[in-house]
């Protein structure tokens, strides 16, 4: 694992959200750059992918179930070679690959639509059970927000990937702490999360998700034959300082003057290419 | 005519069967009904490929779409109200959406479901699947059907199809010779002045309804119209051409359902006869035995009979 190309990629994520975001005009930008490190160490290091064959028998399966944070995903996906990085500017725009939410039928590398909260856990459970039928070694991997742990039906997939001791699950929780409405803590407590996980069955780690080293360490938590969940404290707005920790930019868009002025900050280029 | 009466569930049972002996991709999820909706055989055959999701739809339905995404042929069952209601977003976000071939096999609809009384009787299932798009929705009239349907729906590799699926056994109403092909009516008959088109076990009960009305001298065709969607929009015009009144029947409410789909079809047509929509009126259902909920409801062979003979326009 090479941190200085992850850290490298991260940050080009964060430019490719700022500025698809800002062109679009809306879009979440705070959940999706609290996911930066953590899709970045998916696509650059954790799972088995070729861009040039999205479709490939043998590749791992990530699904973004919080759905609303596609820039990101929009952006790992340009960032591994699927698309080009200028197609990100696309985003939200009539007829465009990159929908709002993530649509599987519309973008080569998205595993599955997502966007209404709480399915994506489900989804990844039956690729899981599917997988394993056919004595396949593929990897599934879902993402989950803190704040969508208030659906129900994540607590209903937690419990079957339990029972099925879905060894080849792991699930990642953005714990950036934020939803729409402010602190998570405020609007519907989620705590205790690793105890919650555990008592459905789950081997359960906590890790820094802004840290490679620390997300490796995660990942490669010995399981007891069922599904591990990476617990990922999160900054919501991760790297873009007036963002950072603030529920007001959950789904509000920069504006293209601040998009362009953190690209800047970065010492990078303002022109996508 | 001679077969046994048979559920369409049961036919559902042993068409899994023959799809598990035939199709290794075959995959069964079921929500802690397996002894109800029939799958239960299936899943002491073929425990491997049987997932029994507890009593948690939405969780189901999700599951059905990685099985799907991983190469399989999943069939998701539970009860109607619970398939269509309990899991609708996913059903259409998770299902529908992204055109997975899942496929959702779902039991003990409309009233005949009986005493479990009207929370549980799914009534509003066919409009609530048929507005999904690419959605296909089938409702058989017997065994024979169902159970064609089954192997049918197997093949369907485009999207998902909703197969509405009844408890009481119902009398083999489907000719010798009939093959299911989705999109194509059966018309049972030959062309009358009175059209009665219906799905699933009110095609029985049209069909005695149109031996009534012949001895009182009204003749009637009845097609069994079990694909809703694609609906045979082709023979409904053509049916509305030669006939003078369009009699819809489906143990539904009138409101979204196989009336409103053949009235949707028929309303820009040239020659549109009128079309009376018998069904469930807006209201609940509730307990009571099979039969009697039907008498209730004014959804008899007599009461369709009764409705066609003080029809103003024949």
């Amino acid at each position: 694992m090479n941190t200085v190309l992850l850290r490298e990629k991260a940050q080009l994520l964060r430019r490719l959200i700022m500025l698809s975001i800002a062109e679009a005009g809306s879009g979440h930008p705070g959940g999706s750059l609290s996911l930066a490190e953590i899709m970045s160490y998916l696509y650059f290091f954790q799972a088995k992918l070729h861009a040039s064959d999205p479709t490939w028998p043998e590749r791992d399966r990530i699904i973004l179930s919080k759905g609303h944070a596609a820039p990101v995903l929009y952006a790992a996906l340009a960032a591994r070679g699927y698309m080009a990085e200028e197609e990100t500017l696309t985003l939200r725009k009539l007829g465009s690959r990159l929908q709002g939410h993530p649509d599987m039928r519309k973008l080569p590398g998205v595993e599955m639509s997502t966007g209404s909260l709480g399915q994506g856990l489900s989804v990844a459970n039956g690729l899981a059970l599917g997988l394993r039928l056919q004595g396949l070694p593929n990897k599934v991997y879902a993402v989950l927000g803190d704040g969508e742990l208030q659906e129900g039906q994540v607590w209903e997939a937690a419990m079957t990937a339990a029972h099925y001791r879905l060894s080849n699950l792991t699930a990642i929780v953005d714990y950036n702490g934020l939803q729409i409405d402010g602190h998570t803590s405020a609007v519907k407590r989620v705590e205790p999360l690793a105890e919650k996980w555990q008592s459905f069955g789950w081997q359960t780690v906590t890790v820094d998700g802004h840290s490679f080293t620390d997300l490796y360490r995660g990942f490669h938590t010995e399981r007891d034959n069922g599904p591990l969940v990476v617990i990922a404290r999160t900054v919501k707005g991760k790297g873009v300082d007036y963002m950072e920790g603030v529920a007001d930019w959950h789904g509000k868009a920069p504006s293209l003057e601040q998009a362009r002025q953190y690209v800047l900050t970065l010492g990078g280029n303002v022109d996508v290419s | 005519m001679s077969a046994k009466p048979e559920a369409t569930r049961d036919a559902y049972g042993r068409a899994l069967l023959a799809l598990g002996e035939m199709r290794p991709d075959v995959v069964v999820l079921d929500a802690d009904l397996s002894k109800s909706t029939k799958t239960a055989g299936f899943a002491a055959k073929y425990p491997e490929r049987f997932f029994n999701i507890g009593i948690a739809e939405a969780d189901l339905m999700g599951t059905a779409c990685g099985l799907a995404l991983a190469g399989l042929k999943p069939f998701a069952s539970t009860f109607a109200i619970f398939a269509t209601g309990r899991a609708y977003d996913q059903v259409r976000n998770s299902i529908t959406y992204p055109r997975l071939p899942v496929v959702i096999a779902a039991t003990h609809a409309g009233l005949t479901v009986g005493p479990d009384g009207g929370s549980h009787q799914s009534i509003e299932d066919i409009a609530l699947m048929r507005v999904l798009p690419g959605m296909q929705v089938w409702v058989p009239a017997d065994g024979e059907e169902a159970y064609q349907m089954i192997l049918a729906a197997a093949e369907v590799t485009s999207g998902p199809v909703y197969v509405r699926l009844g408890r009481q056994p119902v009398p083999r109403v489907v000719p010798p010779d009939y093959i299911f092909t989705p999109g194509k009516a059966c018309v049972l008959g030959e062309a009358a002045p009175v059209a009665i088109i219906a799905c699933g076990v009110m095609v029985e009960a049209s069909l005695q309804a149109a031996r009534l009305l012949k001895e009182r001298g009204i003749k009637c065709q009845v097609v069994n119209m079990s694909s809703i969607k694609p609906l045979d929009t082709a023979l409904l015009a053509s049916v509305a051409e030669k006939s003078e009144l369009i009699v819809t029947v489906e143990e539904h409410l009138v409101a979204g359902g196989l009336g409103s789909a053949c009235a949707e079809a028929l309303a820009a047509g040239k020659s549109r006869p009128p079309q009376i929509m018998i069904g469930v009126e807006d209201c609940f259902g509730q307990s009571g035995e099979p039969q009697e909920l039907l008498a209730a409801y004014e959804l008899t062979a007599e009461h369709i009979a009764a409705r066609i003979e003080r029809a103003p326009s024949r």
